[in-house]
């Protein structure tokens, strides 16, 4: 089929242009996609603040800040949530690596006082019909509007308060273990602030 | 040469007589990974599809510029682009369909389909004919993938397009893999035994 010989100069010449061009047409279309990919970005880590906490009117994705865990290995990403001047709440972006499959990123917000309003799965490769029905209210209205000081974050079988999915312990139990290392940075975080 | 076929026939086989998933069972590992949901099904489907199209244009395009001993690098250089092109493209403006099918997206490069069709079709055939093939395999290709993703979305979740059908738990089987292995056995074996008694009947 080829009317090109198979000579050395050739095979190279035609693999370097092949490449070449590949190369180059996908350099144009990532400049084309980039502005996009990061809006959808921005507006996929809006969307999980925003149904964690409310009232705010400033934009915390562009104030987000770190704060190392207490056990000094990991760092949290922090979203403030503001009023005008006064912050009213904070989202914590956390995971738990100890899924069932893969990691699970969550999204817990906070009000002042470190009472939990919301939390969001934002991913998760947990098995579909078992694990992933820790994104249903009857499993998150667990944690809604509680303290975490009041409210023993295990599950029961670990000798706390929360109720495990059935079918899927290991997936609830890394689930509450997110949102204890969120709260126990928010702490603190909030320590910190008064320490100084 | 090969033997003169009409051009829709180029374009129906890949849809049942020479369906990728449910004929020449090629691209399996896509096929049974991604078809939890009908939604899942389709965006792979057509994912793969336009790869197909344009990785057959490319390449029979520039057939007869590529010497013999490096065909099969150029051609994977070129499904290769246009895969990322895809891939960013989704990243950008469904990323949520992006997230879902994660890794399998990339994966599509080495989705045997797509260079069995380069190799089998597109290196020796007009661009013209090389379209219309790939456009069949992709048709046949997402078609498969959606009755897939349908069926068992139906019976694991009782739901269609993500739409409750009945208010309650499905089969929770057909979500995972094995229901996958299933629901593509009894397809084939239906397929199989519609054919047969398409013989019979005309004998």
């Amino acid at each position: 089929m080829a009317t090109i010989k198979s000579s050395f100069i050739n095979l190279l010449l035609t693999l370097a242009i092949v490449t070449l061009i590949a190369g180059l047409s996908l350099g144009y279309v990532y400049q084309w996609t980039k502005e996009p990919i990061a809006q959808a970005q921005m507006a996929k880590q809006l969307k999980a603040i925003e149904s964690v906490v409310e009232g705010y009117d400033n934009n915390p994705v562009n104030e987000k800040y770190k704060v190392a865990t207490p056990d000094g290995k990991d760092s949290l990403e922090f979203f403030p949530a503001r009023k005008g001047e006064e912050l009213i709440g904070v989202a914590i972006k956390t995971k738990s690596t100890r899924g069932y499959s893969g990691d699970i990123w969550v999204m817990v917000g906070f009000d002042q006082a470190g009472q939990i309003k919301n939390i969001v799965v934002i991913e998760h490769k947990e098995t579909p019909g078992l694990g992933s029905k820790m994104t249903t209210p009857a499993f998150v209205n667990q944690f809604l509007n509680k303290h975490p000081e009041k409210l023993k974050l295990k599950v029961k079988k670990d000798g706390g308060d929360i109720d495990a999915i059935s079918g899927a312990t290991i997936s609830s139990r890394a689930y509450v273990e997110a949102v204890q290392s969120a709260f126990d940075t928010f702490k603190s975080s909030v320590n910190h602030a008064t320490a100084n | 040469m090969p033997q003169p076929i009409s051009n829709t026939d180029t374009f129906l086989k890949g849809i049942i007589k020479e369906n990728p998933v449910f004929v020449i069972l090629l691209g399996l590992c896509p096929t049974l990974g991604v078809t939890s949901s009908a939604i899942n099904g389709l965006g792979m489907g057509v994912a793969t599809a336009f790869v197909l199209v344009m990785s057959n244009l490319a390449i029979s395009l520039v057939k007869n510029i590529i010497p013999d001993k490096v065909r099969i690098p150029a051609f994977i250089v070129i499904i290769a682009a246009f895969v990322t092109v895809v891939q960013l493209l989704m990243a950008a403006y469904t990323p949520a369909l992006n997230e879902q099918l994660g890794l399998f997206i990339p994966l599509i490069v080495v989705n045997c389909i797509v260079l069995g069709r380069a190799e089998a079709f597109a290196s020796r055939n007009t661009s013209g004919a090389s379209i219309l093939d790939g456009l069949g395999m992709g048709v046949g290709f997402t078609f498969a993938l959606l009755l897939l993703g349908a069926i068992r979305e139906l019976l694991g979740n009782l739901s269609f397009f993500g739409y409750k059908i009945v208010e309650a738990d499905g089969i929770l089987i057909f979500i995972l893999a094995p229901g996958a292995f299933i629901t593509l056995g009894f397809i084939i074996a239906t397929m199989k035994w519609m054919k047969g008694r398409k013989k019979s009947s005309t004998r």
